[in-house]
């Protein structure tokens, strides 16, 4: 296997807070070759947003990285300067967001802030900006795009906002592209229509993606491998097709098993049991430990066991399925 | 049969400032739920379901049609009179968003107990301590919490606050807009289960509203397929989800993910701009234009619901049954 | 039960803010003086001895004396309950009855919104000031009607405020649930949209509170409803503004210290109270 583009190693967060310390992340590890597509999945608090926030740099100010690293292409983006980071940032590492219509200017044309980001990352100056501008609406498949330049995100639908959002990441042709839930909350055509963006444009320019979300579904049709979150823990990671027919980690049987199928009835909709523990308090090495039915007391030993049964898989657990 | 809830040719419009025109937000829509009966209802934004589920629950009046419920003309008394009627407690919805339709000054208590207080029979406010606590009970929220604010409940903990309120007068029609969709995945399968759990021992129909077609799948025995402000397909759901008539109805279930790759279709795009629902031209098909088919005779007379392969599967579509080449 | 965690939420809030603590002590102060004042006074704010007149601060005088010899330092407590009574009773008028006319504008709209919003427009459409001059001008120079000026010029701050929020609020999901609840309208505006228009409007009416003693001052310094010989920090300052050329800088000082003390100690208690009542600030 080629060299990662993006390693991440044993990553662990904090965030400082009234209530006291969160251990958001903990030893999180997984890699992206170039030009993969990988799929990192969780349901909410499970730290797969905070891990993104951490690879770009842009976490909040409350919070701390105290171990790891996210090494992009030979260089540890955690240890490097802010100013080190802007540079790769937009560039050759972007990154997109749920709500896309809150992310852009309300006041200001959407050609023109393509236009604008163009101006300043690209140096472009104003009439090869606005150009650029309108083929990157072309290329994100936004029809009649010379005139909808024009447009303020107020008039254009949330699918639009956020091939214009698309539009800008990809603007600086980045080696890799995460986007943090881009389709929570748009219509199921208009979520379809943008990941197929995605993977195309993802072909077309050899780019990596890092599609988080919280829908299963949606990563077993679209991403070569998946990671799987807990509370802040990577507990299992593998290609697709094994993820699905065999997983092993049972927090992803129990995850599969409570996602509807068309096949499937009610009765086989089985719910995880228990919830995500407090991550404030003490916690034991495994976090899933009081949720599963398969744990026994060696569980409640340190360190967190982690399983490699191939290059790029994992399983964070002693008593894998 | 009777059924609960009959209503025909229901219509709004609202009018749009400025341009000019009238947004035809519900358009000519029929629909039938029988008692105990849980009936799905699909549709991307813009096809008018939000605005056809505040016709249904009465909180916004019709331009047109009518609604039987029970037999009751409840489109006769205007909406801004209708929490005086005996009809108000047997019509309920649970809300999308526990966060915004719980009252954050109310705690889980006031909000479970506000409809007995207003609408519940002198003896259900005498034991209304004990009538809240039942209901806690029946969704499975624990008491303790009965004394907290929304804020300091989780969301599968806010939805059942919701939920409980919903059924406190033991509605006859519970209407569920998207009530799992701001919810993760495990705790979804929990109100899911919990949801059909109290259909079968409170006897209430279900109008189950939501763009996720799995989970519509799962509880509803029938379903309506809505775009642009009408119904397009009707049938059971196995009918509609695994022989969709309509291709909007085919272009919808290709696009939805799915986990199981047997199970996936491939993929019918949609091209062209949705049209628009202001003043729509009434001789033409909604989805014309976006259609992968498209013929002379749609662009020429809208489509009327016409049976598919018998039994109460219907589309609207003039492609069904090969009547299109005219 | 919910009585104790709301002391131990104030307790919490109090810790949390030393600037809330502060203001709430300074409160406190001011709230002891307009209580008992007239016996915490050391001398007479009436009393008169121009033997003694115009005497800086002294042992006897912490305040010193004005022009015809009342010692200052009384004259600025007993001062305390004039004017924070009319500030207060100001301020609950107009807040009372702006925001009830700008929850139902915003909540109904139709013809309430046009009504409120025509009388708002009106009051504002003059320079405030001159006209809370003008209505104690007409009404008659007496302490009630500098009260009743203040409130008037004052309710459009509140029925501004209350109908952005009602209307806002009109779209909640809530709202919705307790209409299918059987809530009337009415019902529907009193008991679920109101209450949530408060706790923002709360920081307002602190802020507001400041605003309105210096308004009432402002009026009586120019010589409107409080006539001499009445204590109060808006006549003083004008009366002491004479002397203070001639070197009698203490006349005119400590009342205004006073307003000043008691603006900054409103002005400052605004989150605090809104923190109180707020219960997403709660935890």
């Amino acid at each position: 296997m080629s060299p990662p583009l993006l390693d991440v190693e044993d990553l662990s967060l904090e965030f400082r807070t009234r209530q006291g310390v969160v251990r958001a992340l903990e030893q999180v590890s997984f890699g992206i070759g170039p030009g993969e597509t990988v799929g990192l999945v969780g349901e909410s608090g499970s730290g797969k947003s905070a891990t993104a926030y951490a690879i770009m740099g842009i976490l909040d100010r409350a919070a701390r990285v105290t171990a790891g690293r996210a090494v992009f292409r030979g260089v540890d983006l955690i240890g490097e300067s802010e100013s080190r980071r802007r540079e790769y940032r937009g560039r050759e590492l972007s990154m997109i967001f749920q709500s896309p219509r809150t992310a852009l200017n309300p006041i200001r044309p959407v050609g023109a802030q393509i236009a604008d980001a163009l101006r300043r990352h690209a140096g472009l100056g104003r009439a090869a900006a606005r150009r650029r501008a309108i083929e990157l609406l072309d290329r994100v498949q936004i029809p009649d795009a010379e005139r909808r330049s024009h447009a303020y995100p107020f008039e254009l639908s949330g699918g639009m906002c956020q091939r214009v959002l698309i539009a800008l990441a990809v603007a600086g042709k980045p080696a890799l592209l995460i986007a943090d839930e881009p389709t929570t909350g748009l219509d199921v055509s208009t979520q379809a229509a943008i990941l197929d963006l995605i993977r195309e444009l993802a072909a077309g320019g050899g780019m990596a993606t890092l599609l988080i979300t919280h829908d299963l579904a949606v990563v077993a049709e679209r991403c070569d491998r998946i990671v799987v979150m807990h509370a802040g823990h990577v507990v299992e990671a593998a290609p697709r097709s094994r993820l699905f027919t065999t997983p092993r980690h049972p927090y992803t049987a129990r995850l599969i098993a409570s996602t509807p199928r068309p096949g499937t009835k009610l009765r086989d909709l089985v719910p995880v049991p228990g919830t995500v523990p407090d991550l404030r308090g003490v916690l034991p090495p495994c976090r899933y430990r009081t949720r599963c039915e398969r744990a026994v007391d060696a569980c409640d030993e340190p360190p967190l066991p982690r399983i490699i049964p191939a290059p790029g898989e994992l399983v964070a657990c002693r008593r894998p399925l | 049969m009777t059924a609960l809830l009959d209503a025909r040719g229901l219509a709004k419009r609202f009018a749009m400032r400025g341009a000019g025109g009238w947004l035809h937000a519900v358009d000519d829509v029929s629909l039938a739920i029988a008692p105990g009966e849980c009936v799905g209802l699909v549709g991307e934004s813009g096809c008018g379901k939000s605005t056809l589920v505040r016709l249904l629950t009465r909180l916004t009046d019709h331009d047109d049609g009518r609604i039987l419920f029970d037999g009751h003309d409840i489109g006769a008394i205007p909406a801004a009179r209708f929490a005086r009627t005996p009809q108000r407690a047997l019509i309920q919805m649970v809300f999308q968003d526990p966060v915004d339709s719980l009252n954050p000054r109310f705690t889980a208590f006031d909000a479970i107990a506000d409809p007995i207080r207003r609408l519940g029979t002198r003896e259900s406010r005498a034991s209304l301590h004990d009538r809240v606590r039942e209901l806690a009970d029946l969704v499975g929220l624990p008491l303790e919490l009965l004394g907290r604010f929304p804020h300091q409940l989780s969301g599968g903990q806010q939805q059942r606050v919701g939920i409980a309120r919903a059924i406190a007068l033991s509605p006859k029609l519970l209407v569920l807009d998207e009530p799992t969709s701001a919810l993760d995945v495990s705790v979804q399968a929990v109100i899911l289960h919990l949801l059909a759990d109290l259909r079968g021992r409170l006897g209430m129909s279900y109008l189950f509203v939501s763009h996720d077609l799995s989970v519509v799948r799962l509880l509803s025995d029938r379903v309506l397929v809505m775009y642009l402000g009408r119904i397009i397909e009707h049938g059971r759901v196995d009918q509609v989800f695994d022989r969709p008539a309509h291709p909007y109805t085919r272009a919808l279930v290709s696009a939805a993910p799915v986990l199981e790759p047997s199970a996936r279709r491939p993929r019918l795009r949609l091209s062209g701009e949705v049209l628009s629902a202001i003043d729509p031209p009434p001789d033409v098909c909604r989805f014309f234009g976006r259609c992968p088919e498209g013929y002379d005779r749609c662009g020429r007379e809208a489509p009327n619901l016409r049976a598919v392969d018998g039994g109460d599967h219907a589309a609207a579509c003039h492609l069904i049954g090969g009547a299109v080449l005219t | 039960m919910s009585r104790d965690r709301y002391l131990r939420h104030a307790r919490h809030v109090l810790a949390e803010n030393p600037v809330t603590l502060v203001a709430s002590a300074l409160l406190l102060v001011l709230v002891l003086l307009a209580l008992a004042g007239p016996w915490l006074a050391p001398h007479d704010p009436l009393v008169t001895d121009t033997a003694l007149k115009l005497d800086p601060p002294s042992w006897r005088h912490w305040f010193g004396t004005d022009q015809i010899g009342r010692d200052i330092l009384s004259r600025v407590i007993v001062a305390a309950r004039l004017d924070l009574a009319i500030a207060v009773s100001a301020v609950a008028i107009s807040f009372a009855l702006g925001s009830l006319g700008g929850a139902c504008a915003g909540f109904f709209g139709g013809w309430a919104d046009r009504i409120v919003t025509r009388i708002s427009d009106t009051i504002m459409a003059f320079p405030l000031f001159v006209l809370a001059m003008g209505i104690v001008a007409a009404l008659g120079n007496t302490i009630a009607n500098i009260v009743i000026a203040t409130a008037i010029i004052n309710l459009p701050f509140y029925a501004r405020m209350a109908r952005g929020e009602a209307n806002v609020r009109r779209q909640a999901g809530y709202v919705d649930a307790a209409r299918l609840a059987g809530n009337s309208p009415a019902r529907v505006l009193a008991a679920h949209v109101f209450p949530n228009c408060l706790p923002p409007m709360m920081v307002q009416a602190s802020l507001n509170l400041g605003w309105a003693i210096l308004n009432a001052a402002a009026l009586s310094f120019i010589g409107l409803g409080v006539r001499p010989p009445t204590p109060e920090w808006g006549i003083m300052v004008a009366e002491g503004a004479a002397f203070i050329v001639s070197g009698e800088w203490w006349i005119a000082l400590f009342p205004g210290l006073a307003l000043m003390l008691a603006v900054f100690c409103f002005n400052l208690l605004g989150d605090g109270l809104r923190d109180l009542i707020d219960p997403r600030r709660r935890t």
